[in-house]
Formats: C-alpha cells, structure tokens, sequence
C-alpha cells in the first residue's frame, strides 16, 4: 500500500518500500510514506503494530540487535541511511531520540548535556555553558536545575529527567528528533511541559513522535499515521485522521472500536 | 450505533443520549399535533396543552446538552463519536425551536379564536401543510435514529414542497384580503401560521443534513441538492 500524503519536497524522511524483520518474523511490511520537514508526525496503533520498530530504523538503532534487519530505503537529505557508509554515531547526531524510560547519564546534569556535545564540537568552556543552559531552557528545565548543574541527573523527578533527555537529544542540535513514547512515565503537569515542547521544537527540528496515548497525537502532532500488523493503514493530517478518517480500520480504533 | 466499542460503558452513554433525543423528538411531535388539532377544530383547550408541553421541552435541551458535554470531558470522543454528539447537539438545539413553532401555532390560533374571523379563512390548506411539515420531522427522526443517509437526502427534497406549499398559500392569503378587507387582521395571523410551519420543515430539513454529516463527515449545510447527493455517494 502505498501512502504519501506528504509530497517528496517536503520531506525531510523519505521511507520506500521499507520490510523489517526480527529474525524471521516480518515486522513492518513495504512502509512507503514522507516524513514531513519542521512537522510533527505520530505514530499510532496497538501493540506490537511496529511503530517503535519503524522509528528505530531511521537512526539506525536496531543495528544494536543482532538478527535485526531492515530492506529498503530511509532517505535523509538525499542520502539512503540503510546504507549510508557514514559513521552510525554521525547519523544519530543527526536523529536524535528520546526514550519511553528517562535515561540519565550517571553523571552530573551539566554533563548530561555536554557529553554528548563533546563528542561533536570542541566548544570553549564559555560556549559549552551556554550551549548547556540553551538546551535546558528550550527543554523548559532551566529553571528548575540551574541552581543544581553539578549535581547528578538522577536525583530529578521522572519528568525533569524526561525532560533532561529531551535537552541533551537537541543539544547537539541534530535535524530530527524521535521520540519513543516520551510521556509514558510521566504525570499530566511533565506531559503537558513535554507537549509543549514538542510545539516548540518543530519551528526548528522535524519531529517524529511514538505514543500509545491518542489524545496526545491529536494534540501535538500536524501528521498522524495509524499502523497495524506492520502495515501502514492511514497517514495524513491529524485534524483529518480524528474527525474523518478514510479508513474503517483507523476510525475502529481511535474511536475505541478495536479489539 | 453498529459495531460496540472496547467500554461498554461508553455505549451506554451514547444509546443513553440518542434515547433521550428521540424521546425528545416524540414530546416536540406531538406538540405539533396537538397545534394541528387545535388549528383545525379551533380548539382553545388544545391550543393550551401545546403551550404548557414547552417547559418540558425546554427541560429536555438542558439535559441533553449536560450529558453531551459530560461525554465530551469524559471519553474525549473522536471521528464518527464525536460527529454524533456534535450532530445531537445541534439536533436538539433545533427540536428546540421546532417546540417554539408550534407554541407559535397554538398562539396564534388562540388569537384567531378570539377574533371570530376563523371559519371564513382557508385554514384547511394550512393543515395540509402542517401536516406535511410534522411527516417531515418524523421521517428526520427516524433517519437519525437509524442514521440512514438515504432518507435524509430525501427529506432535504421534500422541503422544497414545503416551501412551494408555503408560496401559494401566501397568494391564496393576499386574493382573500383583496377581497375582503375585514379579514385582514386573521389573515396576517395565518400568515405567521404559515411561516411557522414552513420553519418545521426547514428544522427537520437541518436534522436530515447532520445525519449526512455524522455517516459521511461532511458538512452539507447550504449546499445544492447535486452536492448533497454526490456526498452521500
């Protein structure tokens, strides 16, 4: 099935004809669709539909797995990221992402965000401190930990250490960020500071995000693809997909119907 | 509503507010009868009942209108959900002031009856008419209950009947007045008797579009006929 409401200019992912297999299993079958740029694009469907599995392959994070792999292309600036010769931590400066559990370093929060940007810049100690309170301010943290840089991330509250993640993802200021169901540990008040987030990074970054919430798609994403079975059912505008879906099958789960 | 969703109490909650729709719609109906029956047998007493139903109808849009918005905060509803609750909404808002017409109707027959002029003016066409517009809302009601897209593209056709009756009673009225001078100040009565009647079928006119925008997500007010059909397609 082919789905590409986005028209090729305006993407900044181009996925075609993309098959994903865990061992033998098939995972995500013959994924064609335009990942639109400075947008923000959902993903949503049941568990197990591979939506988490699509948005690993496009910063190549499954090559951690043996046994895992993907057919097909992911296209970023015009370059096939399946088999782009560049270094895979190059790639992953480009797509940052953002996990379902907060994964801070064990470090301090200052170095949270810097270590990563060490690893791509050689900034002087004046630019790597603002570089770090840039991050944690468009993370909408800054307040909150600028008294306490030095001590560990850890000791945050589970949506300040979400949010800590989120600001050492853009720190390295790469072009898309993934979000793997970034809220899903989080309280309404954090969800609500993510959310706003998200509205406030696509201005600058494409933003690709996985939610199991709905309601939370339909509030914060411009693009919403509903998977299933590892097929791509429907991906369009949000506004579109949950007040007049084109498919049954979508329309039976946002509105409950599943199962 | 068809297939069931994964919480049975969310379909309660909707079969709940579409019954009470429907119930409301019966209470409105038979206001309308009741104003025929008064119009037609100049029946003051029957012109009453239709005035003191109002309150309960009026009771009826409030609660109707709390239980719609105590879904929306609960079940977020989205898609065809949400187009329902949305549709029931402006369905009651309109049964509403279908109640209104006929308190309208009652009223006004009152007022012919006081007036003495009533046996020497055709209010028979007006029955026809009447009857015609309340046939209407009961086939929109029936439509919305089923969601039955067909009908309602069928009932948008027949109120232009309506309107074509309402234009030939209005010059049927001024041949009368012509006549008759006397029978003027009656005559402007039926003639808002008329309008009153005309505007049920253009209220029952609405319901049968919101039934096409609950199947198909398409708002088809204000459109031509041709749209309306290709829509429903």
């Amino acid at each position: 099935m082919t789905t590409l409401t986005v028209p090729d200019q305006q993407a900044k992912i181009a996925v075609r004809n993309l098959n994903f297999y865990y061992g033998k299993f098939h995972a995500l079958k013959g994924i064609n669709l335009n990942i639109p740029e400075k947008k923000v694009t959902a993903f949503i469907g049941p568990s197990g539909c591979g939506k988490s599995t699509l948005l690993r392959t496009f910063n190549r994070m499954y090559e951690l797995y043996p046994e895992q792999r993907a057919e097909g292309e992911i296209v970023l600036d015009g370059e096939n990221l399946l088999t782009s010769k560049q270094d895979v931590a190059l790639i992953r400066a480009k797509v940052g992402m953002v996990f379902q559990k907060p994964t801070p370093f064990p470090m301090s929060i200052y170095d949270n965000i810097a270590f990563g940007v060490k690893l791509f810049e050689n900034l002087s100690a004046a630019d790597m401190d603002d570089r770090v309170e840039w991050a944690l301010r468009k993370a909408a943290l800054w307040t909150e930990v600028k008294d306490k840089l030095a001590q560990s991330g850890s000791g945050l509250s589970g949506g300040q250490q979400q949010r800590l993640c989120i600001a050492r993802g853009i720190a390295i200021k790469p072009e898309v960020l993934l979000l793997d169901e970034p809220c899903s540990a989080l309280d309404p008040i954090s969800t609500a500071k993510v959310e706003e987030l998200i509205a406030e990074l696509k201005d600058e970054y494409t933003v690709v995000i996985v939610t199991h919430n709905m309601q939370q798609a339909a509030r914060c994403s411009d693009y919403t693809a509903y998977m299933y079975l590892g097929d791509l059912v429907e991906f369009g505008e949000t506004e579109q997909m949950f007040f007049k879906p084109t498919r049954k099958e979508t329309e039976d789960y946002i509105t409950g119907r599943f199962g | 509503m068809p297939d069931k969703h994964l919480s049975t109490q969310f379909d309660s909650d909707l079969n709940g507010v579409s019954t009470r729709v429907m119930e409301m719609g019966g209470l409105v109906e038979s206001q309308i009868h009741q104003a025929i029956y008064a119009l037609s047998q100049f029946s003051s007493e029957a012109a009453n009942q239709v005035v003191e139903a109002e309150q309960r109808v009026n009771a009826m849009e409030i609660e109707i209108d709390r239980d719609l918005a105590s879904i929306i905060a609960r079940r977020q509803p989205t898609a065809r959900d949400l187009r329902l609750l949305l549709a029931i909404s402006k369905t009651t808002a309109n049964l509403e002031r279908v109640g209104d017409e006929a308190n309208k109707i009652a009223r006004m027959v009152k007022s012919i009856i006081e007036s003495g002029s009533a046996r020497a003016l055709p209010s028979t066409d007006l029955r026809v008419a009447a009857e015609l517009a309340s046939g209407l809302l009961r086939k929109a009601l029936d439509a919305f209950a089923r969601l039955d897209t067909s009908t309602a593209v069928a009932i948008l056709k027949e109120d232009d009947l309506i309107d074509r009756e309402f234009d030939g009673f209005v010059r049927k009225l001024i041949t009368y007045m012509m006549e008759d001078p006397r029978t003027i100040s009656a005559s402007l009565d039926l003639l808002f008797l008329a309008k009153a009647i005309e505007r049920i079928g253009d209220h029952a006119k609405n319901i049968a579009e919101f039934i096409i925008y609950v199947v198909k997500g398409t708002d088809v007010r204000h459109s031509s006929i041709v749209e309306v059909e290709s829509a429903v397609r």
